[in-house]
C-alpha cells in the first residue's frame, strides 16, 4: 500500500490533501468536520489584524458557471478574509490543533504592509501551536483596494520585504500564497524565495466576472443591482494553476522552492497532476464547497490506487516527476509525426469530429453517406481537435508514425532523430547562424 | 420430428439451441467503459444519500460512483465490497427499482435514476477480472465458528468472521455452495457461472473450510456444533415449500417452481430441459415471475401467472411484472386454483370479504400441461429449541437467537425482506456480533 504521509516544509500530515484558506476553514466547527472526514491539513481562513473585523456583503457572494447537467465548473466570490474577531479564531485554532496533533494546521494571515502589524500578530499565531503560516498576498477583491492581498502580491519587492519580516519574527515555516493576477508568476516566487520564505502556494483566485443578469444588467453576484469583480476558482482554473506551478518548478532560480499546489483540485487525478508538476502537496477549496468534505475519501483511495499501480511508494516519489518534461515550444520534437485514428467499434457516429475538422481545421476527415468517418492521412496535421471534441473517451486517438515510413501529407520520410525549431531551416535565427 | 413450441404436453427442445442461448443471455449486458462513464457522470454525490439509506447493506453509493467517475473502478469495488462482500451478485439480482434506484434523486427529478446496480456490477466485475481479493485476515484469534448454510447469509458471515481472524467451517446440505445464488436466482440475472466464480473469489480470504453435502438434522446437530465450536451461525434459508391445497396437487406435471428453477440452473444443456406447451404458475412473487419467464424462454407456447390477490399486492416488483409481460407472460390476478385436471387447471375468482380472501364461486378452466407452485417457501429443518416467530427463527437486530452462542440470518431468520442483499447484511452483522462476543 502506498504511503500517503506528507512532509511539507517540515509540516507533517497523514496525506497531502489540505483544505485551502477559505470558508471551509473559517471556524473550528468546519475544521473538526474536515479532520473527521479525513483531510490531512487545513490552512485556516485568513486572519486580519486585531480590532474590529472586516465586514462582508450581506447579499450573495458567489457566482458560477456550469457544464452540462449543471456540473459546477467555475465559482467566483466576493468574500473577504475572516469576519470573525481575531481572538475567537486564535482560540479555536489552538483547540483544534490540540485535538488533532497529527494534522497540519497552517494559519493564513493578511495584515497591512507594515512590519509592526506583522510583528504584532505573529506571536499570537505562534502561541496557538499552529504548524506554519501562509501569507495571503492573493485576494483579488476587497482587500487589495485596502493595500493588502493582491496589491502586495503584485509587487515582488513587497513580497520579499514581508516574507523577510515574517522569517525574522517567527520560528514557524512561512508559505507565501501567490496571486495569479500578474503576468509572470516567476517574479513573485523569486521574491518570496529571496525574502527567505520556506515555500510558495498558488494559485489564489483569478479576477473575474462570471455572468451578467440580462434583466437587471448587473454582474452576478448582484448586490442590490450592482456587482463587482470577484475571485475565480474551481475546475475551470486548474489549467492556469498547473502552468503557474510548473513555471516555478522549472525556473532554475526557484526549482528547489517547495510549492503547495492550489486551484481546481477536484479529484485524486488533479492532485496527482499538481504533484507531478512539482507541488509538494495540494490545497482544495471549491471541490469541498461543491460536494462536501467526503470527497477526500475518493482523493485518498484514488491516489493510493494509482501509486500502487505505478509502483510509487511515497508521495515524495511523485513530486516533480513531470517537471523535466515541461519545456519551451522551440524544443519540441518536430520529427514526431502522429495521425488521428478513429476506432470504428467505439464510434457512435455523431459527426462532431468531422464538422470540427471540416469547418475549422484541415478537412482531413471524410464522411460517407452511411456515416462512416475516416481520417485522411494525407490531410491530417495531427492537431488533436477531433480527439478533444469526440464525446467518447478513447474513441479517437493519436498514433505516432513509425520512423522510416512516409507521411502522406508531406511526402517526407518520418525521421527517427529528434530535431526542433532551433535547428529548423525555416527559422530565421538558424539561417542567420549559418550565414 | 424435432420438438417445437406446438409439441403437446411437456417436452424438451422446443426452440433451437441458439434461440434458447440468446433468450438466457444477460438481462442487462454489462456496461462498457463509455456507458459506465456516462452513467456515473449523472450521480450528484448527494449528501446522506437516499440510495445509501435504501441499500440494506448501506453501500456508500455516491463514493463508489465518484470513484468510477475518476477512473478507479477498483477502488469503487473496494468501497462496495467493504459493506457487501457479495456486491457482484447483488449488482445483478437486487430489485434496485424498489431499493437504491427507487429513491435516487434523479428518479425523483427526471424519472430516470442513476444506473446504480449496473455501475456496481461494472466496478465489481473490473476488480474480479483482475483476480484481486482486496481483504486480508486479521491476526488469528484461535476461535472457531460453524456456519450452517452456504447461501448469501452464510457466506457473508463466514467472510467477515475469517477477516476478523476466526477460523470458519461452512456446512451445506447441497453439493455446491451459494444457496439460491446457485440454485434459485433467474439464469439471465447471473450468467456465465458467476455464482461459483464469486464464491471462489470470496474464499480467497482464507480461513474458511467448506463442508458440502452435510446437513443439519442429518448427521449434524446443533448441540454437536455448539460443543465443537465457539459460536454457530444458521443461514439455512427456507428449504420447505408451501402446499397448494388444491385438488390434484400431486398429479404428474405439477411441480414446485423452486425445483424447476434449481434444475434449470444446474442444467448445462437447456435444450434438454422439458417444459410444458401451456404452463400455469401459481403465485405472485419473484419465484413465480422467474418460473414463468424462464418457461417462456425455454419455448412454452403460453405461460400464465395466476395470483390470488390484486396486482398491487404482488410481491414481484412492477419491473419484474413488466419483464414478465414483455416476455409474453400473461398475469391473471384475483384467481385461485381449485383443481388440477388432465391438461387443464380450474381457477376460481376471488374477492376480499370482511378482510378475508374468498372464492366468488365463479370458476373457469385454462389449458395447463404443466403447473408450477410458487406460493412461498417456508422454514424447514430448524433445530429444536430455537424460538420461532411468524414461521422464522426469532433473532435480535444483531442476529442473536434464543439460544446463547447461536446466531441466525438471511431468509430463515425473522425480520427483513427475503432478498439476497438482506441476507448478506444479516450475515455480516451477525459476524460482527459474534466477533464482539468472542472477544469479550
Ligand atoms: C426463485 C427465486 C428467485 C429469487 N430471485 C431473487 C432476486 O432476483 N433478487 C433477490 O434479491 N433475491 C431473490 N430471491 C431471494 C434470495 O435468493 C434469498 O433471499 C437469499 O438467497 C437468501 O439467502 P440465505 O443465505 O438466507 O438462504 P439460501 O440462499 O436459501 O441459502 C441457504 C443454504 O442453506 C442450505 N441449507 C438449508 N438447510 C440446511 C440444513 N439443514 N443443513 C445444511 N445446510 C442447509 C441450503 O442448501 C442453502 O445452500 C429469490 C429467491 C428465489 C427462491
Ligand atoms: C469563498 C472563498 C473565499 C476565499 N477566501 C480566501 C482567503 O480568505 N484567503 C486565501 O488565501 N484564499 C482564499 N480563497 C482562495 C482559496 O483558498 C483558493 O486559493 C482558491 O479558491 C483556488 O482553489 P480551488 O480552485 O480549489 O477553489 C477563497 C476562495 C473562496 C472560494
Ligand atoms: S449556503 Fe445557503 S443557507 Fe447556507 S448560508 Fe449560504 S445562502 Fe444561506
Amino acid at each position: 500500500m502506498a504511503d500517503l504521509t506528507s512532509n511539507f516544509v517540515g509540516i507533517r500530515s497523514p496525506n497531502p490533501f489540505w483544505l485551502a484558506s477559505a470558508p471551509p476553514t473559517d471556524k473550528e466547527y468546519n475544521v473538526r468536520r474536515a479532520f473527521e472526514a479525513g483531510w490531512g491539513g487545513v490552512v485556516w481562513k485568513t486572519l486580519g489584524e486585531d480590532g474590529p473585523p472586516v465586514v462582508n456583503v450581506n447579499g450573495p457572494r458567489y457566482g458560477a458557471i456550469w457544464g452540462a447537467d449543471r456540473r459546477l465548473l467555475g465559482l467566483n466570490n466576493i468574500e473577504l478574509i475572516t469576519d470573525r474577531p481575531l481572538e475567537v479564531n486564535l482560540r479555536e485554532i489552538k483547540a483544534v490543533k490540540r485535538d488533532y496533533p497529527d494534522r497540519a494546521v497552517v494559519v493564513s494571515i493578511m495584515v497591512p504592509c507594515e512590519e509592526a502589524a506583522w510583528k504584532a500578530i505573529l506571536p499570537l499565531v505562534e502561541e496557538t501551536g499552529a504548524d506554519g503560516i501562509e501569507l495571503n498576498f492573493g485576494c483579488p477583491h476587497g482587500m487589495s483596494e485596502r493595500g493588502m492581498g493582491a496589491a502586495v502580491g503584485q509587487v515582488p519587492e513587497y513580497i520579499e520585504m514581508v516574507a523577510r519580516w515574517c522569517k525574522q519574527n517567527t520560528r514557524m515555516p512561512v508559505i507565501v500564497k501567490l496571486t495569479p493576477n500578474i503576468t509572470d508568476v516567476r517574479k513573485p516566487a523569486r521574491a518570496a524565495k529571496a525574502g527567505g520564505a520556506d515555500a510558495v502556494s498558488l494559485i489564489n483566485t483569478i479576477s473575474s466576472i462570471t455572468s451578467v443578469n440580462l434583466d437587471t444588467m448587473s454582474p452576478e453576484p448582484s448586490i442590490d443591482g450592482k456587482g463587482s469583480h470577484g475571485g475565480y476558482c474551481g475546475p475551470a482554473v486548474k489549467p492556469i494553476a498547473l502552468n503557474m506551478v510548473a513555471e516555478i518548478a522549472r525556473d532554475p532560480e526557484t526549482a528547489d522552492l517547495p510549492i503547495s499546489g492550489i486551484g481546481g483540485v477536484t479529484t485524486w487525478r488533479d492532485a496527482a497532476e499538481f504533484l507531478a508538476l512539482g507541488a509538494g502537496n495540494v490545497q482544495v477549496c471549491t471541490a469541498a464547497m461543491t460536494y462536501g468534505f467526503k470527497i477526500v475519501q475518493e482523493m485518498i483511495s484514488g491516489l493510493s490506487q494509482w501509486m500502487d499501480e505505478k509502483g510509487h511508494a511515497t508521495v515524495a516519489d511523485i513530486v516533480g516527476r513531470a517537471v523535466p518534461n515541461v519545456t519551451d515550444w522551440q524544443y519540441l520534437n518536430l520529427n514526431y509525426v502522429t495521425k488521428a485514428r478513429i476506432n470504428q467499434d467505439e464510434c457512435i457516429k455523431c459527426g462532431r469530429c468531422y464538422i470540427a475538422c471540416e469547418d475549422t481545421s484541415h478537412q482531413a476527415i471524410t464522411m460517407s453517406p452511411d456515416r462512416l468517418f475516416e481520417v485522411q492521412d494525407d490531410e491530417c496535421v495531427a492537431c488533436n481537435l477531433c480527439v478533444e471534441v469526440c464525446p467518447v473517451e478513447g474513441c479517437i486517438t493519436m498514433e505516432a508514425m513509425t520512423p522510416g515510413t512516409v507521411d502522406p501529407r508531406t511526402g517526407r520520410v518520418v525521421q527517427k532523430d529528434y530535431a526542433n525549431w532551433t535547428t529548423h531551416p525555416n527559422n530565421p535565427a538558424t539561417v542567420k547562424a549559418a550565414e | 420430428m424435432a420438438n417445437s413450441q406446438m409439441t403437446r404436453g411437456i417436452a424438451a427442445g422446443r426452440l433451437p439451441a441458439e434461440v434458447i442461448a440468446g433468450n438466457f443471455s444477460d438481462l442487462h449486458p454489462p456496461l462498457d467503459p463509455h456507458e459506465a462513464a456516462v452513467a456515473a457522470d449523472r450521480c450528484y454525490f448527494c449528501h446522506d444519500a437516499p440510495c445509501m439509506t435504501a441499500c440494506p447493506t448501506s453501500i456508500d453509493i455516491p463514493l463508489f460512483i465518484r470513484q468510477i467517475q475518476t477512473g478507479t473502478p477498483e477502488s469503487a469495488a473496494k468501497t462496495i465490497l467493504d459493506q457487501n462482500i457479495l456486491g457482484g451478485m447483488c449488482a445483478r439480482v437486487c430489485p434496485t427499482e424498489t431499493l437504491c434506484e427507487e429513491v435516487c434523486v434523479r428518479e425523483v427529478a427526471e424519472g430516470k435514476p442513476v444506473l446504480i446496480g449496473q455501475l456496481q456490477r461494472y466496478a465489481t466485475d473490473t476488480l474480479m477480472a483482475d483476480g484481486v481479493h482486496p481483504f486480508a485476515r486479521a491476526a488469528p484469534t484461535g476461535k472457531r465458528v460453524a456456519v450452517v448454510g452456504a447461501g448469501p447469509a452464510g457466506l457473508a458471515c463466514a467472510h467477515r468472521l475469517a477477516m476478523k481472524g476466526h477460523d470458519v467451517v461452512v456446512y451445506d446440505a447441497r453439493q455446491k455452495p451459494g444457496g439460491l445464488n446457485e440454485y434459485g436466482i433467474a439464469s439471465y440475472k447471473t450468467v456465465g457461472g458467476f455464482a461459483q466464480a464469486e464464491v471462489d473469489w470470496l474464499l480467497q480470504i482464507g480461513g474458511i473450510t467448506m463442508e458440502l453435502g452435510k446437513a443439519l438434522g442429518d448427521g449434524l446437530s446443533l448441540d454437536g456444533l455448539r460443543d465443537g465450536f465457539d459460536a454457530v451461525f444458521l443461514g439455512i434459508g427456507l428449504a420447505g415449500v408451501n402446499a397448494l391445497r388444491a385438488e390434484g396437487e400431486d398429479r404428474e406435471g405439477v411441480r414446485d417452481a423452486v425445483d424447476f428453477i434449481a434444475e434449470l440452473r444446474q442444467s448445462d444443456d437447456l435444450t434438454s430441459l422439458p417444459v410444458g406447451r401451456n404452463v400455469v404458475v401459481i403465485g405472485g412473487g419473484m419465484t413465480a415471475v422467474d418460473a414463468a419467464v424462464q418457461s417462456k424462454l425455454l419455448g412454452a407456447q403460453t405461460v400464465t401467472i395466476a395470483y390470488r390477490r390484486g396486482q398491487q399486492q404482488m410481491a414481484a416488483s412492477v419491473f419484474e411484472q413488466d419483464l414478465a409481460a414483455s416476455r409474453g407472460v400473461r398475469i391473471l390476478c384475483n384467481v385461485m386454483p381449485v383443481a388440477v385436471q388432465d391438461g387443464e387447471i380450474e381457477l376460481e375468482y376471488t374477492a376480499q370479504e370482511a378482510g378475508a380472501l374468498k372464492g366468488t364461486g365463479e370458476r373457469f378452466r385454462i389449458v395447463a400441461d404443466q403447473v408450477f407452485k410458487a406460493i412461498g417457501q417456508r422454514l424447514d429443518g430448524a433445530p429444536d429449541g430455537l424460538k420461532i416467530e411468524a414461521g422464522k427463527i426469532a433473532v435480535s437486530d444483531d442476529g442473536k437467537t434464543s439460544i446463547t452462542g447461536v446466531w441466525a440470518g438471511g431468509d430463515c431468520a425473522s425480520g427483513g425482506d427475503d432478498l439476497t442483499v438482506t441476507a448478506v447484511a444479516e450475515g455480516r452483522d451477525a459476524a460482527e456480533d459474534i466477533d464482539r462476543a468472542l472477544r469479550s
